[in-house]
């Protein structure tokens, strides 16, 4: 059997007397860039401390290419442990240049290569020239750049990222996360980043896994994620979307409000004949002049391409409807839609 | 590490233990005779002084801070100056300046003609004068935190209400000084432990508190049991104010996240308002430095050439190493305690770190004490083990040497370079211990390679405030000094006892030009502060 990447099994983390991470059990098979996404107070960050070093299990066990890393009675201290880290607050020594800064996992290296990675990773991030300056006489998004090279700089063999981009301007944030993530494949480092933004995740990972007080929901691609969630959560926090009530038939076809749903059904562990909620993401919903079916506009948000309309159902439920911005509708106008539903993705009503 | 710490509470629990001995007879003499005044004049020592230097160093602290009159900048830092002087020496220069036989009641009486009783004049050697003393010499405790706090105020809550319509009166009693509260009482905490620590002052002027009552019992009637009940009497004070000091803190206490936002423009005071500001800074200034300052000089100018000899240079040498060793040996601990809680937060760990921190508010008499007591134990446990096993007699080992000295200053003066190194540590964010970790150091290779490189400023300051507090320290230095050993503070205490006051006033003046250097540094570490890091 070939050893998984990075396993980690059945893990308890807790700040007594709380467990912050509950049965957390996730495999990455191969090297690559991944990313635990999840709201704030999740546990992600306690995660990724306990993968650093920096967090005693409770129970469980770390393991890095095989290797055992933690267990509860015992800690690899994380010096030892060749894992990078990237913080939010980024944690530049202010006392050393970027060089040095760079430089400083290096110690052990010989002079020469020393100073031979550390010129190789300035022209990786493009600040050749700011060798000798220090981090307060950066731009953060050059501080940025520094912090990942420092981290890189010993070849660690897994890098982890707590929420490096979260204190950027929405705007920058993905075009840095993907900065990084060209930086990594070219380095050939293992990232594993922590965030709650999906769309800095979606940038980043090939693979997310989405974590929820302290447990891990789905591990999965992003596409994935989005059009098959394996929990109702998951639903909820990727994408946007809401959750139709209706009754499972034969077949996989599920009698709504807005008639028979088909499609490509998911397994969600329903059975025929139960009382179901049939996931409906906004770009399920077509609007559509000539349908037959007709809903009240009650929300609608400008987009630029595109506006997200709130539509009411006659029995009061609400749908989300994604239309070209050119259908300009007002707001109580009955619009009519059209369902069309690639993945089934549905849950046991009033189940988890 | 935890050793360390236990150790240096050492002397404190000593007197505890001692204490918990049935009261004997000195102990019974001293409830029914003094021991009510010893507390009175303790309690108001305490109480004169706590208000004296809330009223000097607050509106000191805003005007400087806050407002822009002439002088402003020079005030800024030489406010700092009468920390320079310790309170005994203070006392002995107004003792001299202004006593029936001073010069200034001598020449009124030469103007107006009076003769002894046709006039009134204050008593100096008085409980109102230790108040008085020990007042100008601690106010800069109060300024410095009452200057911080309103520094660090964000320009954003007093721009707020300013655009409610608050005028200065208003921003200064209703927002600036409610929310600087936890510092002032921290501040007045210190001072009220500092007051009640003292000895040299009190002991001058005759004034009955429980720290010349520790002497008396200790050295006049030889009774360890009766001194330690004292002592404790005093520390139950001392950890009163102790958990005031530490819980106003707790909520003052905040933490640097991003750099501070713009400052407000200084409030402009012209005219009489100008006069009155420069009046508020430069009467605690004249009164605390330049005048004390300025007698010293003079008695030191006219007694200098029969004092300052082949023994005076000794001496001076003897105080600057002994001050220079302790601070680096107390550095070094309150690094390794420091950095030991930043590392492992643990609850025993930080009880022991705490513990330790006590000494600073434990009076020098009381530490002491506390050493002496369990020194001497062990030397003549230790010389009856030789006696009996060898014949020999060890004598002294311990109690009456440089260790015993040492040690007391350690257990003492601790806490003043712990609170450095702290206070520098929390401004280190833990990512980068955890970032260090991460680039392969070790604990101790983040010690050397991080934090001490980012905090050499304020071991710098941390050091030279030990330092000076080492040359000064008069209580403890008398009771341990090995015999013949001799310091700049014990010398200078010993010739003012001895009604030689101009004589004394060249090691005093050694004194207070040690303690102006690090006064200046820190000033200046306080402007530089400002900039932000």
């Amino acid at each position: 059997m070939t050893p998984f990447f990075l396993e980690l099994i059945d893990l308890d983390v807790a700040y007594p007397p709380r467990k912050v991470i509950r049965d957390l059990t996730l495999r990455m098979s191969h090297a690559g860039i991944g990313c635990l996404l999840g709201p704030s107070g999740c546990g992600k960050t306690t995660l990724l401390r306990a993968i650093a070093g920096f967090e005693p299990l409770r129970r469980g066990s770390i393991r890095l290419e095989g290797i055992e890393l933690s267990r509860p009675d015992w800690t690899l201290p994380p010096e030892q442990r060749r894992i990078g880290l990237m913080f939010q607050d980024l944690a530049l020594f202010p006392h050393l240049s970027v060089a040095d800064n760079i430089a400083f996992g290096l110690r052990d290296w010989k002079t020469g290569e020393r100073r031979a990675r550390v010129v190789e990773l300035l022209k990786l991030i493009e600040l050749e020239e700011y060798a000798r300056r220090y981090p307060h006489q950066l731009s953060g998004g050059q501080q940025q750049r520094v912090a990942l090279a420092r981290a890189l700089a010993p070849r660690p063999r897994l890098l982890l990222l707590d929420e490096p981009f979260s204190n950027l301007d929405v705007t920058l944030r993905e075009g840095l996360a993907r900065e990084v993530r060209t930086i990594l494949l070219r380095e050939g480092t293992s990232g594993l980043l922590v965030s709650h933004d999906q769309f800095e995740a979606f940038a980043f990972a090939d693979e997310i896994g989405v974590l929820h007080q302290g447990r891990l929901l789905q591990w999965d691609s992003a596409y994935n994620l989005y059009h098959r969630p394996a929990d109702r959560f998951v639903a909820d926090f990727i994408g946007q979307g809401v959750l139709l009530p209706g009754r499972l038939g034969g077949e996989g076809r599920v009698s709504t409000e807005l008639g028979e749903i088909g499609g490509m059904p998911a397994d969600g562990g329903c059975v025929a004949g139960e009382q179901v909620e049939v996931l409906v993401r906004p770009d399920d919903v077509v609007h559509d002049d000539d349908s037959p079916l007709l809903a009240e506009v009650v929300e609608r948000a400008f987009r630029g391409a595109e506006f997200l309309y709130t539509l009411k159902l006659p029995s009061g439920a609400r749908l989300l409807c994604l239309a070209p911005s050119h259908h300009n509708h007002a707001l109580g106008q009955r619009i009519g839609i059209r369902l069309d539903i690639d993945h089934l993705v549905m849950f046991r009503r009033g189940g988890g | 590490m935890v050793g360390v710490a236990v150790l240096l509470a050492l002397p404190v629990l000593t007197v505890f233990v001692t204490a918990l001995q049935p009261v004997g007879a000195v102990w019974r003499h001293l409830v029914d005779t003094v021991l009510s005044d010893y507390l009175a004049n303790s309690l108001l020592l305490m109480l004169g002084v706590g208000v004296g230097t809330l009223l000097v160093g607050v509106p000191a602290a805003w005007l400087t801070g806050v407002c822009e009159f002439p002088g402003r900048r020079l005030f800024e830092w030489a406010l700092l100056l009468p920390m320079a002087i310790p309170a005994y020496i203070i006392a002995y220069t107004y003792t001299g300046l202004l006593d029936f036989a001073g010069p200034l009641q001598t020449t009124l009486r030469e103007i107006f003609g009076w003769t002894r009783h046709d006039y009134w004049f204050p008593e100096v050697r008085s409980l109102p004068g230790a108040i008085a003393m020990l007042t100008l010499v601690l106010y800069p405790y109060v300024y410095l935190l009452a200057r911080a706090a309103f520094l660090e105020q964000s320009a954003a809550v007093l721009e707020v209400s300013r655009s409610l319509g608050a005028g200065p009166w208003r921003r200064f009693l209703g927002v600036a000084l409610p929310l600087a509260r936890p510092s002032l009482i921290a501040g007045v905490s210190l001072v009220q432990m500092e007051a009640l620590a003292d000895y040299g002052t009190v002991q001058y002027f005759g004034v009955g508190t429980f720290t010349t009552g520790i002497f008396r019992v200790w050295f006049g009637m030889n009774d360890a049991t009766a001194a330690a009940q004292l002592a404790t009497l005093l520390l139950l004070f001392v950890f009163a104010l102790l958990v005031m000091e530490r819980l106003s803190r707790r909520q003052a206490r905040f933490h640097h996240t991003t750099a501070r936002q713009h400052r407000p423009p200084r409030v402009p005071l012209r005219g009489k308002r100008g006069g009155l500001a420069v009046l508020a800074c430069l009467i605690p200034l004249l009164l605390g430095f330049v005048i004390p300052a300025g007698i010293l000089a003079v008695w030191a100018a006219r007694t200098a050439p029969r004092v300052v000899d082949e023994r005076f240079l000794h001496l001076t040498a003897n105080s600057l190493l002994l001050a220079a060793g302790a601070a680096g040996l107390i550095l070094l601990l309150a690094l390794l305690l420091g950095y030991g809680q930043r590392l492992r937060p643990r609850p025993l760990v930080r009880l022991a770190v705490r513990g330790a921190g006590l000494g600073y508010a434990v009076p020098g008499t009381v530490i002491a004490i506390g050493v002496m007591l369990p020194f001497a134990a062990i030397d003549r446990s230790v010389d009856g083990w030789a006696r009996a096993w060898f014949g020999v007699s060890t004598g002294l080992l311990l109690s009456g040497t440089l260790i015993a000295l040492l040690f007391a200053y350690c257990a003492r003066f601790l806490p003043v370079a712990l609170h450095s190194v702290e206070a520098g540590l929390t401004r280190i964010r833990p990512s980068m211990d955890d970032a260090a970790r991460a680039l392969g150091a070790t604990p101790r290779a983040v010690l050397w390679r991080v934090h001490t490189p980012i905090l050499r400023g304020s071991l710098l300051t941390a050091l030279l405030l030990v330092f000076v507090d080492v040359l000064k320290e008069l209580p403890a230095t008398l009771i341990l000094r090995p015999f013949n050993f001799n310091t700049l503070a014990v010398r200078t205490y010993e010739l003012a006892s001895d009604e030689r006051l101009a004589d004394s006033a060249s090691f005093a003046l050694a004194i207070v030009l040690a303690g102006v250097g690090p006064v200046i540094l820190l000033s200046r570490a306080i402007g530089r502060g400002r900039t932000g890091q």
